[in-house]
């Protein structure tokens, strides 16, 4: 028995010892050290996940950077640990580094996890870290666009900087759109309007008009590809003035729109719930047996690339077309808007726990400079954080020009909150509950509950 | 004639040189499986997270993950998905399919039982990743074996029947176990006994019934015991469905990973794994018991 | 010859043809696929090619992970089975108040640790011990996880080795070491390389220890790298993924067929409590 309470003790005390431990030094620690070691954290890896942004980092990050540092006299070893798990896998693992006062110097993150990570302390605002001077000193800023540095922002204060963004919008086979006598050049202007062309598309056989991610297994996808957007044309955000929206007008139209592509054969109700029923959806839409796919411009550039995507069109250039979200009815839309989209992307931050503060911050200054936001893209082409590098790398890419120039302008990013992932979920879960079967309104009131469950009663409205 | 320390000790390994045979053994479980288990026990009553204020400020909540686990009905649907994968897939599937393979392999030629052996012993030893790939192109819905087989393409075996996919899925992945233990027991049975019975008239379910499972009992206990605990552990089921749709899938270990890495509940998760384990307790116990009744 | 034999013999063919189907079919996809021009989740007859073979072999870290996880599983499985066998012959062998149920203890409490909850500490824990990316530590930590379940069915074919033989061994004055090198260990092999093969199948396919531990990319297992082939927005390579699932598979398989060849891959009697 006194073993056993001693065992106990070691173990809460092992426990309040290294899950616990708070964190103040100086930014300027290390500052003039001649021998500096840093190590860069990503969710990428040399020929899996993510590879080319592992390969410039190993191959044109790492050499430059520690030249650079050479010509000032500083003597920089950088190392890259690479990973290329699952999401919620590197999260898993970032935050056990974080909680346990290691990790990598420079890490990249979701930006949606910015708002846990620096909730739960693991992170701290840059100005802390590094020091306010040194960071409002980076002639980079001006660069960015307010809306996208938002996606570094928490609590109004700057954690790290942005890594890209990207948009959503409506992509459609306009070959399928040629047979079923549509116009190739289209633009809904309200869901009705959307849902008229996919009642068209319908007497395609073998065709699904529209494929908009419901259910739990799209994970993520869903919240981002579906929900979200929907919302956003209703006028709302799923955050606003410090609450969640409960089983809100807006929520329950949102359902009420996913009842009526899944309960009217619109969409296929089975891909919704297949564990890899995303990639299948893009392998129908590249086999042109789906019309109509909400998607980032991630789509266009790694799924229906003609070379190197996942599902490849030879024809992308000609067969796929693209549209703005519309509102519910023109005006409708978050902010007046009459379109709408959603946005995300990767931030960097500097680790609290770093040894070299400042030269950690150099490196992050140089990640995101013009020259290596240029050559992360190896010649290809996405939309960056910086206007200039758009500018310039974008002029022969139209698809994603329009994302850069007419959706960036009208878009919204998740909120950062430590509860968003529950709020996510539960959202995944009230569109699977539509496309089995539930009518909207229970479906949202069953989310209402379990959203008022998992965030307390206050931080909900509606219901 | 024994003495008593010979009867307590007949190689004369001596007690300092048993317990330098077990330390090793012990020092490992004890670092790598004892405290990292108490440390998750006591997790529970935690609401610690990975993530968010309650990672920078884990506060003791006592048995509160325990009620709103027993009241939360994800749990429930879990749990009661769990014993029907046991019952299922390991009780009766691995059980009953091992046992068969092993009968009826008795006497057939020896190329023959090493061939169905040897595929069978194949689905246990391969990889987990490899086999949810495999078992994606049988029960796929574009030209997936099984749907080729039974001239239905286009059925998604995953999403229509996610439970009987998985029962099946784990009958072929773990009856190479029950199949090497029967085969061991079934040849130390007594051929006078199974003799006796061919003479008296005993049909084939007769002789195991009466002449066959007197012998095995205490295999078939200790086969059910060890199937059944690696079965309500098993995270398989997550690589094949990921607990869809719609949670008609999702088991035990499969709910805990999920509430783990991506809700970040630790404290819940950790409580619903002591829960796991208090099943396993109870399945242990009731395996006792009846081994107990034998002897 | 009567017509009921014939038509029991028929019975039989088809029952076992109908088994072995069962068994066999599924691994189907492992013979054609990472041979197909276009691999996907279904069988088909493939479109032979190698070219999948030649962009694994080019994958950066594709080999040097299968030699990870050899070293990793051939750590963690020495540990397991040597430690296990000499516990299991000493519970067997003499009586400890108490051996069965802290038996049965260790067995359930392993099913708390190979679960994910309980990564926390287990991490925690390593870094303490300083064995973050130390493929020794991992490998240590995934025996530990397996060593109760070793120790439980190793316990049992060594009861079945009579302890007469043991007894008359001694008489004719051998010594304990050589009771257990010469009568123990011959008559427990077949149980011994059944662990074996176990111990390296189960820590063969373990993913979350490596991935959590093991930072240096060019230290991880196969099992993890299984997870990273993927493309930017996550969906699965199918040119590597198939022709990597076999080279992944092999390993085993010829563990298997070396241990059974030569030690026999059976349970003698063993197991049954």
């Amino acid at each position: 028995m006194r073993r056993t309470t001693i065992v106990l003790l070691s173990v809460a005390g092992l426990l309040a010892g290294c899950l616990g431990q708070s964190r103040q030094a100086d930014p300027a620690r290390n500052a003039d050290a001649k021998d500096v070691t840093l190590t860069i954290t990503a969710n990428a890896v040399a020929g899996g996940k993510n590879a080319r942004g592992a390969d410039w980092i190993a191959n044109w990050v790492i050499p430059r950077f520690t030249e650079a540092q050479r010509a000032k006299g500083v003597n920089a070893t950088v190392r890259f640990e690479q990973n290329g798990a699952g999401d919620e896998d590197f999260k898993t693992k970032v935050a056990l580094d974080f909680q346990t006062g290691g990790g990598g110097d420079v890490v990249e993150l979701d930006g949606i996890w910015l708002g846990e990570f620096a909730q739960a302390g693991h992170i701290r605002p840059l100005a802390e870290v590094v020091g306010a001077a040194e960071v409002d000193a980076w002639d980079g800023w001006r660069r960015i666009p307010d809306a996208v540095q938002g996606l570094g922002e928490f609590d109004g204060k700057r954690y790290g900087v942005p890594m890209g963004t990207d948009g959503r919008v409506l992509f459609y086979n306009k070959k399928l759109f040629a047979r079923a006598g549509l116009p190739t050049d289209w633009q809904p202007r309200s869901w009705d309007d959307l849902l008229d062309t996919a009642a068209k598309l319908k007497a395609l056989p073998g065709v699904w008009p529209i494929q908009l991610d419901a259910g739990t297994a799209m994970g993520e996808a869903t919240t981002m590809q579906g929900v979200l957007p929907a919302l956003a044309g209703t006028g709302t955000t799923v955050h606003e003035n410090g609450k969640w929206q409960g089983a809100t007008a807006g929520v329950k139209e949102v359902l009420s729109l996913y009842q009526r592509i899944y309960r009217e054969g619109l969409g296929d109700p089975v891909l919704q719930q297949e564990a890899k029923g995303r990639d299948r959806s893009f392998a129908l839409f590249a086999a042109d047996k789906i019309g109509i796919l909400l998607e980032s411009d991630y789509f266009w550039r790694s799924v229906v690339e003609p070379r190197t995507g996942v599902a490849k069109m030879a024809d992308r250039d000609t067969a796929v077309g693209w549209a703005l979200i519309p509102a519910r009815v023109p005006g409708a839309g978050v902010g007046g808007q009459d379109f709408v989209s959603t946005s995300g992307g990767g931030v960097r931050v500097v680790n609290p726990n770093t040894e070299y503060p400042r030269q950690a911050w150099e490196l992050v200054e140089f990640l995101n400079s013009a020259e290596a936001v240029k050559s992360a893209l190896a010649g290809g082409a996405q939309v960056t954080q910086r206007t200039d590098v758009n500018d310039e790398v974008l002029a022969g890419d139209p698809m994603l020009r329009f994302v850069a120039e007419r959706v960036l302008p009208i878009t919204r990013y998740r909120p950062g909150l430590a509860d968003y992932p529950k709020v996510s979920a539960a959202l995944q879960q009230a569109t699977a509950d539509v496309v089995s079967g539930r009518s909207p309104d229970e479906a949202a009131r069953s989310y209402h509950e379990a959203l008022v469950e998992a965030v307390g009663e206050d931080a909900v409205t509606g219901g | 004639m024994p003495s008593r320390a010979a009867e307590r000790d007949p190689a004369g390994i001596g007690t300092a040189r048993a317990i330098g045979f077990v330390a090793p053994a012990l020092l490992l479980i004890g670092v790598f499986l004892v405290f990292p288990a108490l440390w998750t026990l006591y997790i529970g009553i935690t609401d610690y997270r990975l993530t968010g204020p309650a990672a920078a400020d884990p506060r003791v909540v006592g048995a509160d993950n325990f009620t709103t686990a027993l009241r939360d009905p994800l749990f429930g649907n879990s749990l009661w998905l769990t014993a029907l994968f046991v019952l299922g897939s390991a009780v009766v599937g691995q059980n009953a399919l091992g046992f068969a393979l092993a009968w009826l392999l008795r006497r057939v030629r020896t190329g023959l039982r090493r061939t169905v052996e040897g595929f069978v012993l194949l689905a246990w030893i391969l990889p987990g990743p490899v086999v949810a790939y495999l078992w994606f192109a049988v029960l796929s819905r574009d030209g997936g074996t099984l749907g080729l087989l039974l001239d239905r393409p286009g059925t998604a075996w995953l999403v229509q029947y996610p439970m009987a996919s998985l029962i099946v899925f784990n009958t072929w992945r773990g009856t190479a176990f029950s199949l090497l233990l029967y085969t061991s027991a079934l040849a130390a049975v007594p051929p006078s006994h199974l003799e006796t019975a061919r003479l008296a008239g005993a049909s084939g379910w007769q002789t195991v019934r009466d002449a066959v499972f007197p012998h095995i009992r205490g295999h078939v206990l200790t086969n059910t015991l060890l199937i059944s605990l690696w079965t309500a552990n098993d995270f398989t089921p997550f690589l094949l469905t990921a607990g869809g749709p719609n949670h008609e899938s999702e088991v035990l270990p499969v709910l805990i990973y999920r509430q783990a890495l991506e809700s970040g509940r630790l404290g819940y998760a950790s409580a619903m794994s002591s829960l796991l384990l208090v099943g396993n307790l109870v399945v242990a116990l009731v395996y006792l018991r009846l081994l107990r009744g034998r002897a | 010859m009567t017509p009921g034999w014939v038509v029991r013999r028929i019975g039989f063919s088809v029952l076992v043809a109908v088994v072995l189907a069962f068994f066999a079919v599924p691994m189907l996809w492992l013979a054609g696929a990472p041979f197909d021009a276009r691999p996907g989740f279904g069988l088909r007859w493939p479109e032979w090619t190698l070219s999948n073979v030649h962009a694994t072999l080019r994958h950066p870290f594709a080999l040097r992970s299968l030699v990870n996880s050899l070293v990793l599983c051939l750590v963690a499985t020495a540990v397991t089975t040597a430690f296990a066998a000499l516990a299991a012959y000493a519970l067997s062998r003499v009586r400890i108040p108490g051996r069965d149920a802290l038996l049965y203890l260790l067995l359930l409490l392993s099913s708390v640790v190979t679960g994910t909850a309980a990564m926390v500490p287990l991490f925690v824990l390593m870094l303490q011990l300083g064995l973050i990316d130390s493929r020794f530590g991992t490998a240590l930590a995934i025996a530990g996880g397996m060593l109760p379940a070793a120790i439980f069915i190793l316990k049992d074919f060594v009861d079945a080795v009579p302890r007469s033989y043991e007894e008359s061994a001694r008489v004719f004055g051998a010594s304990p070491r050589q009771v257990l090198g010469h009568v123990v260990l011959p008559i427990a092999r077949p149980g011994i390389a059944t662990i074996l093969v176990w111990s390296f199948v189960n820590a063969w396919g373990n993913f979350l220890l490596p991935f959590l531990l093991l930072r240096d990319v060019g230290k991880q297992p196969a099992a993890v790298l299984m997870r990273t082939l993927q493309d930017e927005g996550g969906s699965a390579d199918l040119t590597v993924i198939p022709v990597f699932s076999l080279l992944y598979s092999i390993p085993v398989v010829v563990l298997y067929l070396v241990v059974s060849k030569r030690y026999g891959f059976r349970f003698h009697g063993g197991i049954k409590s």
